[in-house]
């Protein structure tokens, strides 16, 4: 274990080195510029590159080229910058490249609130960009996850070469403080590299893959030449409009995230929530990000008073755990209550995977953070 | 001896999407030769294509490529160039793709003189989507979407390459595929950004209510409104109006982006002092 004293916006630029990132493209937005300012010094330490491009677009693109070209790559914005980087992303998408897409969110929509906190971009996170297609995303609810989380994405990008969002939001982006990391020996020898094919390069079809299963692309300039395009595609990559290819295409992309999430009831080893105090609660408090280190008081406080409350706290919001919340949604019933900083963004999720509507919402998006205070007190209000 | 094209082509691919008589084709064939000329292993080599007749471009070379988003070409390039500073990357965008759409990354390309080989197809037009003005369209011609004649000014393409900071700048037109070739290698042996404004014809969109039905039609017009550097250099301020220069318009050593980005790597590993204004000769 690593005792450090730092942000999250820096653990997790810190943990995109370790896991083994060698490119960043950046354009500057509040609230997650240090991301870029820290790697502008630790990429080329290592002998990576970190690149501030003209605008949003040009950042994730850059990122992207250095993706296919083999190179681990990132890039970190919030908010107004995915809304940019959408179309890149949907490439990303559908040409199956891994990225680390880090958003520290702030209050929208449009420049809304640039310097204030809210989890309002977790709705944009599943579907960026426009098509079909399944998304990845983490949310950090430490400053350790930021780092431990920030790999987490790197290998999930990897493993399922898609694009992974890694969610922080403005209050833990920013938070300064000691974090205990694991050992640098434990991250590099856990972290995963995309899959390549080692055979001869005629027998070579990059997107040649079962259902459910991702692309295996090779690094350019190895002798494996091939085609990357953002159009529908057969095995070797080459432009197809065949009605059957399109469609298995589509459900490959979809499946090899949520079909797997759903049999293997995950995407790796790695817990998708945590739970405090649940076991022999009678209300179940939802939150997470920054919202539940606020929730993890409110507990304390209301068990205090003898109110049995417990937390649950997504860390991968998609897929989002639908076997879990099932479970919880049948022992709790109505004595649930959602609080996170958007309009409901995710108590939609919960309301659409366990089917009813009857549980209690604290939501607040006037880029202030809930205080326990205002969550003890709605739990009251629920008895 | 005929010169082999199948070595270099994805023949499997052909024949190409392009209409007939398209100036697409007379490009692709002299990059390839330009290609053989360098001598690159085609292993080495990365094209990068973005949207439009020109996206296609880069299917059908047998290399490593890549068929981008509408005028991203040089932000994805700048990746894999930076990724990969061995590799010879060449991007191809059309004059909207390049000027429109991807006006930015091709201006900022430019001023970063990243060793990007940037080839401008140039036809005057959106030739995929029928007919809408480009950037380049002239003043006065019919387009689809300004169907009472375009009042846009038209886009000097290399006056914004020279502007922006390009080591290498040049225009040739498809019309003479021999000087076509001979630019071409000019261009991919210059160490910096080369940008390549090159003339082609699309008498289908362009043509078909301009006057220039036929694609000898275009290729006359286009061999009217270019003239050699030093012949339009001849001209009254007044004639140079209407005329575009073709040849080698820009062609200086300048610092490459790569390699100062190994200094970078240099000074931040402690094997050099961090750079400052006195690294540069032009201070400011």
């Amino acid at each position: 274990m690593r005792e450090v004293i730092s942000t999250g916006n820096e653990l997790a630029a810190k943990a995109s080195v370790d896991a083994g990132a060698r490119f960043f493209g950046g354009y500057p937005i509040t609230p997650s510029s240090e991301v870029m300012h820290s790697v502008s010094d630790l990429l080329p330490k290592v002998g990576g590159t970190a690149i501030q491009m003209e605008d949003e677009i040009a950042g994730i693109s850059a990122a992207l080229g250095a993706s296919m070209a083999g190179t681990k790559s990132f890039t970190a914005t919030s908010g107004p910058g995915i809304s940019l980087k959408a179309e890149q992303i949907g490439l990303a998408f559908i040409a199956e490249i891994p990225l680390v897409i880090v958003n520290v969110m702030r209050g929208g929509p449009s420049t809304g609130l640039p310097t204030r906190v809210s989890q309002a971009d977790i709705g944009q996170a599943q579907y960026p960009t426009h098509g079909d297609y399944a998304s990845i995303t983490l949310c950090a609810g430490s400053l350790t996850e930021c780092y431990t989380q920030t790999v987490r994405a790197f290998n999930l990008a990897e493993k399922y070469m898609t694009p992974v969002f890694m969610l922080l939001d403005e209050t833990i982006g920013h938070m300064h403080g000691k974090a205990d990391l694991p050992d640098i020996e434990e991250i590099e020898a856990s972290n995963v590299n995309r899959e390549k094919f080692h055979g001869d390069p005629a027998d070579y079809k990059p997107y040649k893959a079962e259902m459910n299963k991702p692309a295996v692309l090779n690094p350019m300039f190895e002798g494996y030449k091939y085609h990357i395009t953002g159009l529908h595609h057969g095995d070797e990559g080459f432009p197809t409009e065949d009605a059957q290819q399109c469609e298995f295409n589509i459900e490959r992309l979809v499946g090899k995230i949520n079909t797997v999430h759903l049999e293997n009831n995950g995407l790796d080893d790695l817990p998708d929530y945590e739970e405090v105090d649940l076991e022999d609660a009678d209300i179940c408090i939802i939150a997470y990000g920054s919202i539940a280190l606020g929730a993890y008081e409110a507990v304390k406080k209301l068990r205090s008073e003898g109110i049995k409350a417990g937390l649950f706290r997504p860390i991968m919001l998609w897929p989002s755990p639908i076997n879990r919340l099932e479970e919880i949604g049948k022992k709790f019933e109505n004595r649930i209550m959602v609080t996170e900083l958007n309009m409901g963004q995710y108590s939609k999720e919960i309301e659409r995977v366990i089917k009813r509507n009857d549980f209690t919402t604290l939501l607040k998006a006037n880029g202030r953070p809930i205080a326990p205070a205002e969550m003890v007190a709605k739990v009251k209000e629920m008895i | 001896m005929a010169f082999n094209y199948d070595k270099y082509l994805r023949v499997n691919k052909m024949p190409t999407l392009w209409c007939w008589g398209c100036g697409d084709g007379v490009i692709l064939k002299a990059t390839i030769r330009a290609i053989e000329k360098m001598g690159w292993d085609m292993n080495e080599v990365c094209i990068v294509s973005g949207i439009g007749c020109s996206g296609r471009f880069s299917s059908y070379i047998d290399c490593n490529t890549v068929h981008t988003t509408h005028g991203r070409t040089v932000a994805y390039a700048t990746g894999i160039k930076l990724a990969k500073p061995h590799a010879h990357v060449i991007v191809v965008a059309g004059d909207g793709d390049g000027l429109a759409i991807g006006g930015n990354h091709t201006i900022h390309g430019c001023r970063r003189n990243i060793d990007l080989n940037f080839i401008l197809i140039n036809n005057f037009i959106y030739g995929l989507t029928n007919s809408q003005t480009s950037p380049t369209t002239p003043r006065g011609m019919w387009t689809v979407s300004q169907k009472n004649g375009n009042i846009d000014p038209t886009f000097d393409a290399c006056k914004l390459a020279i502007g922006s900071g390009a080591s290498f700048v040049a225009r040739e037109s498809m019309t003479d595929p021999k000087k076509l070739e001979k630019i071409l290698v000019k261009g991919f042996s210059h160490k910096g950004f080369s940008f390549l404004d090159i003339f082609s014809n699309c008498h289908i969109n362009l043509g078909r209510k301009n006057k220039m039905v036929s694609a000898m039609d275009n290729l006359k017009w286009i061999d009217d409104i270019t003239l050699p550097l030093k012949k339009w250099e001849a001209l009254s301020e007044e004639e140079q109006l209407n005329i575009f220069p073709t040849g080698v318009l820009r062609e200086v050593e300048q610092e490459e982006y790569c390699d100062m980005y190994k200094e970078i790597q240099k000074a931040a590993q402690g094997q050099r002092p961090k750079i400052t204004q006195d690294d540069f000769e032009k201070k400011i």
